[in-house]
This record gives C-alpha cells, sequence and structure tokens, in this order.
C-alpha cells in the first residue's frame, strides 16, 4: 500500500504544477483510520478483560489477602502449593457429571434443531419454547430450582400426578445432587446450542434435501450425509465451549447448594479461597491454572479436529 | 517482525507491568473525636449496615429522625448491604466506604488505625463499656458495637412441654434424649439445622466457652487443639452430629429455607434451632404475622454445666467504626455515641446492651432465675485464631465444615467423625506451627 501511494506522488509532480499532496500526513492518516473506529472495542476490551487478567496475574505471585494495603512478593510459591495439593484437584470430578450432561445437551439440541429446521406444525412456538431458558438469569433459575427440588416440591408433586410417589432429598446425596443440578444446566443451556445448530442447518441450501429426496434418501441420510458434515464447525465449537463450561461451572452450584453435599466445583473452591480465606494470592493462581487447562484442552480439540471448511455443494 | 506481532508485545508487555493493587491507605492513624455542642457539628453522613430489612421498613430512618433532634445539622444515609463481607472488603480497597460502617471480619486487628478512626483510649473507655479489648490496638479503640448476643437455643415452649420436658437438659446426652422425647409425642421436627443458609451452621461456633465456662476460650483456640477430647468445640460438633444422626432433624436438609423456618417455629412445627439472643425478636415477631404467641419463643443455654451452673458467652455483635477518610469524622461518631447509648435499638431488639450498667432483656428474666452465670471472652488472642483459621483453611465461621459434618451424620458423606475431627485437628495445629505460636 505504501509503495503505491509513493508511485501515484511521484508521477504526479511533473504533471501538475500543484504542489505534491502532504504524502507524509495521508499515510498516518489512511493509517489511523482503521483504529480510530478500534478505539472504543479495544478500550474496553482492556479495561475488562486484559486489565484484569493482569492484575489477576501480578497477584497470583504475592500473599495479598484481598484488602490489606499490605502485600509481599512470594515469588512461585501460590503455584507451587496449587500444583502439590491434590485436594485442590479432587473437585474436577464434579465436572464429570456436567461433561456427562453436555453430552446428552448437544445430542438433544441437535435432535430438536433438525426437526424444526424441517416443515413442523407449531415449530415457531417450540423455537420459542426451548430457547426460552437462555433468556432467564442464573440467578433466578438457581432459586426456581432450589423449590423444584425441595422436599413435597414441584418435582414431587409433578411425579405424584403420574402416580411416582418419590421420597427422594433430591439434593441428599452427592451423586443426586449433582445429577439434578447438571440437570438443570442442560435445561437451562439446551436452548443457546439449539440455536447454534438451527442457525447453522439453515444455512444449508434447500436443493441439497429435495435432491437428495429424489435419489431416495430418508430423513436419516439427509442428516447422516448434509446436516451433520454441513454444521461440523459448529459442532465442534459447541463440543468446545461444553468442555470448557463443565471445567468452570460456576452460578448453578453456587446459589443452589454452595457447594454443599459434594457438588463443589473448581471455581467454587477458588471463590472461598479468595473470599472466605482471604488468600487471594492463592486464589488467583489457581484461577490462572485454571485458565491454562481450558486453553490446553482447547488446543488439544483443534489439533484433533482441525478446523476444515465445509464444501457441500 | 511484521507489525502485528509487534503490537501484540507491545500490549502484552503493557499489561504485564503489574497493575496497581488501588490500595490507598496510606494514612495512618486519625481521631473520631466526640464533639462538645451538638449543635455545630454538620455534614451528610453515609451509614453502611448488615440490617435491610431495618433499612427497607424504615426503622433506621426513625431513628435518625431521633438523632437529628439533638444534631439538627447532620442528616443520616443508610445503605443496607446484603452480601456485607464479600462487598465491603472490595469496596475498602478505594477511599468510598461510608462514614459509619461495620468493621468487617477480614480486616486485620493490626490494619484497623489505617481504615478506621479511633474512638478514643481503650482505659477511658472501658469505664462506660464492654468488650473493648475486641477493636483495640495499641491501648486505642477503633470500634463500637450496638448491642451484644449470646448464643443459645431458640425453642418452642409449648411443644417442649407437650413432650413432657420441663426443665433445660443440663448435658448434651439429657438434650439428646430429649429431643427423642419431642420427635416420639408431637408432631414437631425436633431441631432444624438450616443447612442451606449455611451460616445458621457456623453459628455452632459460638458453642466456644460455653461448656467449659472459660473466658479464656479463644486464647484456647489459638493455643490448643478445638477438638480434643472435651474441648468446647468438640462437645458441641459432637451433639449437631449425634442430633442429625438420629435423625432428629428436618427430612430434607439440603432444601431447608430459613425464612420459612420462623414462622414454623412459632407455630411450633420446629422445636429448636442454635442461634443467639439476637433471633428472639425476629422468631416474636414471625409469631405475630403468623398470629399465633409470641410467648411461646423461649431461650435456653447450651446443655452443660460448670459447678452446677449454666454458663453463657456474651460478645460483641458487628462493631461500628469511623471511616478515617471519612470528611465528617465528628458527625459520625456523634452517630456511634447516640446509636449506643440513646436510641434504644438495645431494647427493641431485646439485646444485650454493652453499656456495663445496663439491665438486662426481660426474656433473659429466666437466665437470671436459673442463675446462669454470663462470661465475656476475653478476646486478646481473636486476631491471631482468625489468621490461623485462614491459613487452615478450617473455616471456624464459615459454614462448609459444618455443612461437611452434617452430612457426615446423615450418611450422605463417607468417614467417621473421629477420623472428620482429627483431620480438622490436624489442620488447625499444623496452620498454627506455621504462624510460629
Amino acid at each position: 500500500m505504501t509503495d503505491t501511494t509513493q508511485k501515484a506522488a511521484v508521477e504526479v509532480i511533473p504533471a501538475a504544477p500543484v504542489p505534491a499532496p502532504p504524502t507524509r500526513r495521508t499515510r498516518v492518516r489512511r493509517g489511523l483510520t482503521p483504529w480510530l473506529f478500534l478505539i472504543v472495542p479495544l478500550a474496553l476490551l482492556i479495561t475488562f478483560t486484559y486489565a484484569p487478567i493482569a492484575n489477576m496475574i501480578a497477584y497470583s505471585f504475592t500473599d495479598w489477602d484481598g484488602v490489606s494495603p499490605e502485600l509481599h512478593s512470594t515469588g512461585v510459591e501460590n503455584y507451587r502449593e496449587v500444583f502439590t495439593r491434590p485436594d485442590l484437584f479432587e473437585v474436577f470430578w464434579v465436572s464429570g457429571y456436567y461433561l456427562a450432561a453436555s453430552v446428552v445437551q448437544i445430542v438433544l439440541a441437535l435432535y430438536f434443531a433438525t426437526i424444526l429446521s424441517f416443515n413442523v406444525r407449531f415449530r415457531n412456538f417450540f423455537k420459542g419454547v426451548l430457547f426460552f431458558p437462555y433468556l432467564i438469569n442464573g440467578v433466578a433459575i438457581g432459586f426456581v430450582f432450589l423449590y423444584f427440588f425441595q422436599d413435597g416440591g414441584t418435582l414431587d408433586s409433578v411425579l405424584s400426578l403420574f402416580g411416582v410417589k418419590t421420597d427422594h432429598a433430591w439434593l441428599g446425596t452427592p451423586v443426586s445432587a449433582n445429577t439434578s443440578l447438571a440437570g438443570v444446566s442442560v435445561w437451562r443451556y439446551l436452548g443457546l446450542n439449539f440455536v447454534l445448530f438451527l442457525g447453522a442447518i439453515q444455512s444449508i441450501p434447500g436443493e441439497l434435501y429435495e435432491a437428495a429426496e429424489l435419489d431416495g434418501a430418508n430423513r436419516w441420510h439427509q442428516f447422516r450425509h448434509i446436516i451433520a458434515p454441513g454444521i461440523k464447525p459448529v459442532l465442534t465449537l459447541t463440543v468446545i465451549l461444553s468442555i470448557s463450561g463443565s471445567l468452570s461451572v460456576f452460578e448453578i452450584p453456587y446459589i443452589m447448594t454452595g457447594g454443599a453435599t459434594g457438588t463443589e466445583t473448581f471455581v467454587i473452591q477458588t471463590v472461598n479461597l479468595a473470599f472466605r480465606f482471604n488468600k487471594t494470592g492463592l486464589a488467583s493462581a489457581a484461577a490462572i491454572v485454571l485458565l491454562l487447562i481450558i486453553l490446553l484442552v482447547t488446543w488439544v480439540q483443534r489439533r484433533l479436529v482441525p478446523d476444515d471448511k465445509v464444501d457441500l455443494v | 517482525m511484521n507489525r502485528r506481532t509487534a503490537l501484540a508485545m507491545a500490549v502484552g508487555a503493557a499489561l504485564l507491568i503489574p497493575g496497581c493493587t488501588g490500595t490507598g491507605g496510606s494514612s495512618k492513624g486519625a481521631d473520631a473525636k466526640a464533639p462538645d455542642d451538638p449543635s455545630k457539628v454538620t455534614g451528610t453522613i453515609k451509614v453502611l449496615t448488615v440490617r435491610t430489612d431495618l433499612v427497607q421498613d424504615g426503622t433506621l430512618k426513625k431513628y435518625a429522625a431521633e438523632f437529628s433532634k439533638t444534631y439538627p445539622k447532620v442528616k443520616v444515609e443508610f445503605e443496607g448491604i446484603t452480601d456485607y463481607e464479600a462487598e465491603v472488603k472490595i469496596r475498602m480497597n478505594t477511599e468510598n466506604y461510608g462514614d459509619v460502617l461495620l468493621i468487617p471480619a477480614v480486616i486485620k486487628k493490626s490494619d484497623y488505625p489505617r481504615f478506621f478512626a479511633s474512638l478514643g483510649t481503650q482505659e477511658e473507655r472501658a469505664k462506660k463499656y464492654r468488650f473493648t479489648d475486641f477493636t483495640a490496638v495499641d491501648g486505642k479503640v477503633y470500634g463500637q458495637s450496638p448491642v451484644a448476643v449470646s448464643p443459645g437455643f431458640v425453642y418452642n415452649k409449648r411443644i417442649w412441654k407437650e413432650a413432657g420436658v420441663t426443665e433445660w437438659p443440663t448435658t448434651p446426652a439429657e438434650f439428646l434424649a430429649d429431643l427423642k422425647a419431642i420427635k416420639a409425642k408431637t408432631d414437631a421436627i425436633p431441631y432444624y439445622t438450616n443447612f442451606s443458609a449455611g451460616w445458621t451452621l457456623s453459628q455452632w461456633t459460638q458453642v466456644d466457652g460455653a461448656v467449659t465456662c472459660d473466658p479464656k476460650a479463644t486464647d484456647k483456640l489459638a493455643q490448643g487443639d478445638p477438638w480434643a477430647k472435651g474441648a468446647d468445640l468438640r462437645v458441641g460438633d459432637q451433639l449437631l452430629y449425634d442430633i442429625v444422626h438420629e435423625g432428629l432433624i428436618e427430612k430434607d436438609p439440603t432444601t431447608s429455607n430459613w425464612e420459612e423456618s420462623k414462622p414454623r417455629t412459632a407455630k411450633g412445627e420446629i422445636a429448636t434451632q442454635w442461634l443467639g439472643t439476637w433471633a428472639i425478636v425476629q422468631f416474636q415477631d414471625a409469631a405475630k404475622k403468623a398470629g399465633v404467641n409470641p410467648d411461646d419463643i423461649g431461650f435456653m443455654p447450651f446443655p452443660a454445666q460448670t459447678g452446677g451452673k449454666f454458663c453463657a458467652t456474651i460478645a460483641p455483635d458487628y462493631n461500628q467504626a469511623v471511616n478515617v477518610h471519612s470528611p465528617h469524622k465528628e458527625a459520625a461518631r456523634a452517630w456511634i455515641d447516640w446509636f449506643t447509648d440513646k436510641s434504644g435499638y438495645v431494647e427493641d431488639n431485646l439485646a444485650l446492651s454493652p453499656l456495663k450498667d445496663a439491665p438486662l432483656p426481660s426474656v433473659l428474666k429466666p437466665y437470671e432465675d436459673q442463675g446462669v452465670k454470663f462470661i465475656e471472652l476475653d478476646d486478646a488472642q481473636g486476631a491471631k485464631v482468625k489468621q490461623i483459621d485462614n491459613e487452615s483453611e478450617v473455616g471456624l465461621y464459615a459454614p462448609e465444615y459444618r455443612q461437611k459434618l452434617v452430612d457426615l451424620a446423615r450418611g450422605a458423606r463417607k468417614g467417621s467423625l473421629d477420623d472428620f475431627l482429627a483431620d480438622l485437628s490436624k489442620r488447625w495445629t499444623d496452620a498454627r506451627k506455621n504462624l510460629g505460636s
């Protein structure tokens, strides 16, 4: 770009008697224009994403308690502690429940997205129904489901309508509590996955289905050979989001059980370290470690499933 | 190096410069003097409080109106904070944390002079007030609690009577037997854990001192093993474990509901809860709202006797302090003094007064009749206990460890109580040694 402007300027001079345009200024201005547009988003991004992270990295090398004006550098001591305390990593087993739940979630979302992308009666109504939970605030969901799982609450009364008399404390044992919480998480995020899939499916040109039908393909064949490969990038993205989401579950268990009865997740544990025991330095280190784990998992996934271009037509 | 890499590196380098921590606590020491002439004090002061209920129903405004009769030029505003500890902790990284606030538990005692203005010397204040050592640093006092509290069981007298219990139990075993009688003879839930609220369980730490009737119980936490055989906390935790283990609690503790538990106790659906004197007035209100007799709400001490007498500890509630950065320190000080001495807040809450010469509230009449001995816990080692607590991540004042205890007792968690308490002991004593005491 720079070369062409210069060349143009040089050629212009002998032809026209007017003084040469201030090439340097134009160049600077042209260079600056895109940055002018970027100032606001970049400022927001740096202020609210990168600066806090930088701050947190700085804290992770100190023994700060979160409020005292005094803080001392402790080097990598916090990281050493994070990695030498197995009890800090035990909580990752809880993520297994959410991981299993996200498999269910993706399959369900895919199923509904496929069905509703064809002509079905009350199609838009069902789309709304499925997406609606995602619009509700996570805190509200936590409280609603506390009543839902209560002894004699919504779930028990609905079950008794069908003649099933349960005398089950849904949040009473670690297995049951984690399954219930993971169920809530499926209920909540199904809508998001569903909408992502639906969007991807609808971007597949309609003639393909027609052609496939002429060739005698049934719905399953269409799904297997047109839809599934057609939405592959979105599918991989969803899987990545699900895995990182499962590792960093927070609000649903925090609000509903506060991490009691074996439902403590890594993030709840980090929050407790920072705010209950005032070990902000150690908690920052734990948060950084979680960030690195998620980056690593994503990287491995990208290596396993490379991001290839979809070409259906 | 192309342009993109250069930019990324520049941004990266800028970010790696450790950000400022924003702690502006360089100022050290200031006094909030009591004003000589009430009519000359001016300013608008903001008071931070945990009593969101009193902010909402206008009770605090009434106090403020009363206050301005004496101090006409001072305007008092209130800010109720639900998650007080966490929120105020973050705000205290700036200079803007109200003019009067409650001292959060996280603030190290040695840091008090950086954050709060002194209310006077301990020597002088101890003549009039109790508990001055709880907030004293180098002989100066930084906080004043408007009320004192004593832990104990809130219970429904009618239900206990229906179960045939008329005398307060004197040992944990008797207490357990009484709860069993309640289960057998009434429809009430003998004991309500309020497991999911969490903080209700951490109240059990207040057992400390009541079992052995030792004013130095806090020192013992700092120097000994809180879960040694016969130690206060061990006795308390054992009782909680037994209550849960014997099935004397609500059916599903994980979905228990604190607000709901108040009217239910008043109505007699719940027989007993371990709380504190501060709860009595709330339960009586719940009784009035539910249309049942508020006099059914009773209060009893921990079932342990020393020398044939019950012991009840008394300790200050949250201490009010003046922000060291406040421009209206005199007005703030005036509010604290007035609120403690003259507002009637103590009487309204049927609470114990921090004033040395104040009488006991009427609800504690049975305490007087039974000759319950009140002891003031010595807080000389309070800061140390908090330090060990944080270092060990045991959480004496947090719900997690007792939630685990309850889970253990009802079989939702594997293991034995002895192992569980031994693990706590080990973590506690290790942390103590690390901190060099």
